[in-house]
Formats: structure tokens, C-alpha cells, sequence
């Protein structure tokens, strides 16, 4: 486990004044993520209230807690996909109240599955086109008569859809069909997917779900230098709490849709609350 | 000896049977291209309903009468209005595309996540609510559509007599679905398409407008359905308020023969729905073609539940 961390120094963390968290090399930048007191009911049952996080503009944060404990729905709020019944979320300072979840992508957050949901029938590079597709115009007359600009937009987007697949090394499948490809490939295509909409910030739901421990070691890894390369915040869900210890700056706990705690990983590891409420069942996690 | 008696009966039979249908040979290719014909237009509104089933999983039962409008609208602006033909058309083809938009954002884009069933309905009381307003404003009386090209029919040998309707309707349906093919495949939006059609939610996280694309996608269809009217009316002439339900009807059953929601799929099932058609017409009965052409469908779909292109869902586990 130690290992992983071996070129990584654990990150100081700091509070800005908003009494938040995030790290000390994004305190004087905009936090890419500001989320205030967010809720939803689903009928009367109070599934997320009262979340209140920030995250910095190149973190890596972590989401745990319990099954049924309102992670996924707290991705689906953030991207819009349920509306909140209470609470804002600022992205990058702007407030994605009142978007569509397509233009909440556009704006900035993209994320992955929990279970995997790639365009199984269209090629691996063609997934990633999908994703790639806000940043070209081009119409069916082109198409048709192949016209300069279709050839050069065409060149363009395969330039930057082969770069993107060649972080994970996946050049030489680029033409297979995504359901085709066994299950870790579809997870890394599906990151790759969500990367080539250009997003600020990452979601990452459970991207250690189904993986061996070698697996996951290069996961947490690619994470790592995802975030390096292009510079974003990064949050994921997971259940596995070497990944989620060995990489996460920051993480908060959730529980019964409540955050329970927040802090690094070494509070987190520490806090009576957490493992009452979820380590402290960790023999049982493998069921999960 | 005897048994070589029988089998030399049988082969001189057989041998007669063949040499007959061999003078019937040129019959069989003049239906056969009929066939051909009738088949690309129930293949063009075939894609209509298999577009808008594959990306919105609707089922549009009222995309039969957007022939009939488009059909309408032809004959107002050729025989009313004197329009040129290339205008009548231009105008027929632009307005149901619209028509298309209007109808999803009125009709269908509310009831997005409601239960397949309302959908249904909705679609088949679009369906008479646009029968009702052509009958409004055109009356029962069936109308005619003047004649819109002069093209000359050419002739094979001396026996096989290929019309100027028949090529214009090939013609078109072929550079249609060549479009289509490559707009579905090539093109950013077709990209969306097909994205849209096989996950609307990971689509729209993935910065897919996906009401916008759906809008575009029942425009095409309504498009290719004003196509559809200009073939059938040229073919057929006549035009009434139901005009629309029958071709409207095979053609679902085409796409569903096909496989619905895959469009080679309808291309294939209209075309053969059109020569099975025309060749129980020809060599069984006339009367009982639509019969026939239902028990293939029936039959088709005991041995492949799917349609002949169609693909097996895969149940989650």
C-alpha cells in the first residue's frame, strides 16, 4: 500500500476562511467546486441534506461512505441530473442552478459510471468523439462532398481522440466496438470519455469497482497523472479504502445523506464517528 | 423401373413448369422492379418510424399522415397556388420537417418520461387529430396531383417497360439513404444520434443536447416522409385524408420485419415487404396480398423475434 505513495508527499492541507478545506496549492485560486447546505427530497425521505463542500481547483477528493448513503445522488446533484430541492453549487464560481445537465457539462463537470455505460454499438474512438464533439461545427453538406474543412475538422478530432486513448495506451483498439472490450478497458474508455469533454473537474463513480488489487494500484496511478496532466480536480466514490486512503487530499464521509466528517485521510482513518458509522464494518465490505 | 418411370414423369414436369416461367421471366423482372418501387417508398417511411423508435423509443404512429400532409401540401402549391414542382416540393418538404419539430415539442417532448403506453396513445390521437384537419380543409374527395416531371420510360428488348415514376422513386430512395448513411455515420450529429439512441443519460452528461437532437431527428424522418408523399403521389396520384394510414401501417411493418430501430433494417424490410407485395400480387392473388404479406411478417418474426437485422437485447444482470 505504502508504495503507491512513494513519489507522492502527502499534500499540507489548509482551511481558507469559508472554513473549508482544500489543499494549500489551490488556497489562491477559486475553488473549482463550492457546494452550500445542498438537498433533495425523494418524497419525504431527506436523501442528501445539508452538504457543504469545496474543492480545490487540483484535488483529488473522496466520497465514502456506506451503501445507500447518497454518494451517486450526490453526482447526480451535482451534475444536475436531479434537481436540488435546496442548496447551490458553484462551478468555478459560477452557479449551475436552473442547467440542463448537458450544459452543466459544458460548463465544466463530467463524470464516469457506476456501472459502466459506454455506447456499447460505436467504436471505442468514436465514444470518445462523442465526447469531443462540443468542440467542432461542421454540418451534412460537408460530410456528403468531403470538403476541406470536414477533412481537416475530421483530422483534428482523430489527432486529439488517438492523444486521449494513448494516456491509457489504447491506440490499437480504437476500432473495436466499446462493448466488445473486456471490463477494465471499458473503465478506463469511460474516464477517457467523460476527459474529452474537457471537464473541470472529474466525477469518478467507483472506478476501482470490479478491479484486482494490481488493477487498482494502476488506477490510482492514472488518476494521479490524469490530474497532473491536465490540471483538474478529480472526485471519486469508491468503496476501496486503500485507493480512496492512498490517493484522496481531501475526503468526506457520508451517511445517511449527512456528511459526517471531513478532513484527510489521516483524520478520516482517526475519527470515532467514521469508523463507527463505516470502518468499523469493514469486514463486511466485500459483500458490498 | 417403374420409379424411373415416376422420376423421368416428375423431371418433364418440372422441366415444362420451368421452361413456362422462363417465357414468364421478363414478367417477373417487370414486377420485380415494381416491386423495387413500391418497396423503396414503404422503405422511406420505414426509416422515419425506425429513427424516431431508435432515439426517443416512441413508436409514431401518427408519421403515416405526414405523407398524407406533405401529399396535401403538393397538391396546394402545384394545382392551387401554380407553384413550379422543385418549389411544391421544396415547400412540402420544409414544412413537415417542421411539422416533425412541432409535433415533438407539442405532443411528445411532456410526456418524455412517462410510461411507453401514453405515448401510444398521444401518437395515435395526433395521428386522427391531422386526418381530421386534412378532411377540415381539403373535404373527403379525393384529389389528384397533377402530373410534376415528364420523364420518359425506357424501354428493355421489347417486353420489359421501366416507367419515368418508377426511376425517379429508385433514384431518389438511393441518394436518401446514401445521405442518411453517411449523416448517421460521419457526421458530429449522427455521432449524437447514435449516442442518444443507445444511452440518453450517459448523452447528456456527455454534453448532449439530447431534446435537440431527438427535435432533429423526427425533422429527418418528417423529411424523408414528404419524400415518401412525393413518390407515392406521383405513383398513385390520389390523395385523401387517410391516404397516409395504409402505407403508414406497412411501412411500420417493414421496420419491425427489419428489425426496428436499425436502419439498414428498414431499407431491407421495406424493400422486400414491396416485392413480396407485388409478386403475391402477381402470382398468388390480388386479393389476398396484404394477407400474404402479413403471414411473412408473422412468420418472419416466430423465427427471428428480432426482425431479420434487428439486434438481441441484451437483458442486464
Amino acid at each position: 500500500m505504502s508504495n503507491f505513495n512513494k513519489n507522492y508527499p502527502k499534500t499540507k492541507m489548509i482551511v481558507p476562511p469559508s472554513n473549508t478545506l482544500i489543499p494549500e496549492r489551490d488556497a489562491d485560486k477559486l475553488p473549482v467546486l463550492d457546494v452550500r447546505n445542498l438537498g433533495i427530497d425523494f418524497g419525504g425521505l431527506k436523501a442528501v441534506d445539508n452538504f457543504t463542500l469545496t474543492i480545490g481547483k487540483t484535488e483529488i477528493a473522496g466520497l465514502i461512505g456506506p451503501n445507500g448513503a447518497g454518494k451517486t445522488t450526490v453526482f447526480n446533484l451535482l451534475t444536475n441530473v436531479y434537481k436540488p430541492t435546496r442548496g447551490a453549487i458553484l462551478l468555478d464560481g459560477e452557479p449551475t442552478a436552473g442547467k440542463e445537465p448537458y450544459e452543466i457539462n459544458k460548463m465544466g463537470i463530467a463524470r464516469t459510471f457506476q456501472n459502466i455505460r459506454l455506447f456499447n454499438e460505436m467504436t471505442v474512438i468514436d465514444n470518445v468523439k462523442v465526447g469531443l464533439g462540443g468542440s467542432v461545427k461542421e454540418n451534412l453538406f460537408d460530410a456528403l462532398f468531403h470538403t476541406p474543412r470536414y477533412r481537416k475538422n475530421e483530422k483534428m478530432l482523430n489527432e486529439k481522440a488517438y492523444e486521449l486513448l494513448g494516456i491509457f495506451g489504447m491506440e490499437d483498439i480504437a476500432k473495436l466496438k466499446a462493448g466488445n472490450l473486456p471490463y477494465g478497458a471499458q473503465r478506463r474508455l469511460e474516464i477517457l470519455r467523460a476527459l474529452a469533454t474537457k471537464p473541470k473537474i472529474l466525477l469518478l463513480d467507483e472506478p476501482a469497482a470490479g478491479m484486482n488489487p494490481s488493477e487498482t494500484a494502476e488506477l490510482m496511478e492514472n488518476i494521479r497523472r490524469i490530474r497532473d496532466t491536465f490540471n483538474i480536480a478529480i472526485m471519486l466514490i469508491e468503496h476501496d479504502m486503500n485507493l480512496v486512503m492512498g490517493i484522496c487530499e481531501g475526503i468526506a464521509v457520508l451517511n445517511f445523506g449527512q456528511i459526517i466528517a471531513k478532513g484527510t485521510p489521516d483524520d478520516i482513518k482517526n475519527n470515532e464517528t467514521v469508523i463507527e458509522a463505516y470502518l468499523g464494518r469493514k469486514e463486511n465490505k466485500k459483500n458490498a | 423401373m417403374r420409379k424411373c418411370v415416376y422420376v423421368g414423369f416428375i423431371v418433364k414436369n418440372i422441366l415444362t413448369i420451368i421452361f413456362r416461367k422462363v417465357t414468364q421471366v421478363t414478367n417477373l423482372i417487370v414486377t420485380l422492379i415494381q416491386g423495387i418501387s413500391l418497396g423503396s417508398i414503404y422503405a422511406l417511411i420505414a426509416l422515419g418510424y425506425t429513427m424516431v423508435y431508435g432515439i426517443a423509443k416512441m413508436l409514431n404512429f401518427a408519421h403515416g399522415d405526414i405523407i398524407m400532409v406533405g401529399a396535401y401540401l403538393i397538391y396546394t402549391s402545384v394545382a392551387l397556388a401554380h407553384c413550379s414542382p422543385i418549389l411544391g416540393i421544396l415547400i412540402s418538404v420544409a414544412s413537415c420537417a417542421l411539422l416533425g419539430i412541432v409535433i415533438e415539442f407539442l405532443a411528445y417532448r411532456l410526456l418524455r418520461r412517462a410510461s411507453s403506453l401514453s405515448v401510444l396513445i398521444t401518437a395515435i390521437g395526433v395521428s386522427y387529430f391531422l386526418q381530421n384537419i386534412a378532411l377540415l380543409v381539403f373535404g373527403s374527395e379525393p384529389k389528384s396531383i397533377p402530373v410534376l416531371f415528364n420523364i420518359p420510360a425506357i424501354q428493355i428488348g421489347n417486353s420489359i417497360t421501366i416507367t419515368g415514376e418508377t426511376m425517379l422513386t429508385l433514384g431518389l430512395t438511393v441518394i436518401i439513404m446514401t445521405a442518411l448513411t453517411i449523416f448517421i455515420n460521419k457526421t458530429k450529429l449522427g455521432k449524437a444520434m447514435r449516442a442518444v439512441s443507445e444511452d440518453k443519460d450517459a448523452a447528456m452528461l456527455m454534453g448532449i443536447n439530447v431534446n435537440r437532437t431527438i427535435s432533429i431527428t423526427f425533422a429527418i424522418g418528417s423529411i424523408m416522409a414528404a419524400f415518401a408523399s412525393l413518390c407515392y403521389g406521383i405513383s398513385y396520384t390520389y390523395i385523401k385524408p387517410t391516404t397516409g394510414s395504409m402505407p403508414g401501417i406497412k411501412a411500420f411493418t417493414a421496420a419491425v420485419f427489419g428489425g426496428i430501430g436499425s436502419i439498414p433494417g428498414a431499407m431491407l424490410g421495406g424493400i422486400l415487404l414491396g416485392v413480396i407485395e407485388k409478386l403475391s400480387m402477381a402470382y398468388i392473388s390480388t386479393q389476398f396480398t396484404d394477407a400474404i404479406v402479413f403471414g411473412v411478417l408473422i412468420l418472419v418474426l416466430i423465427i427471428k423475434p428480432t426482425g431479420l437485422l434487428g439486434k438481441q437485447i441484451r437483458e442486464k444482470v
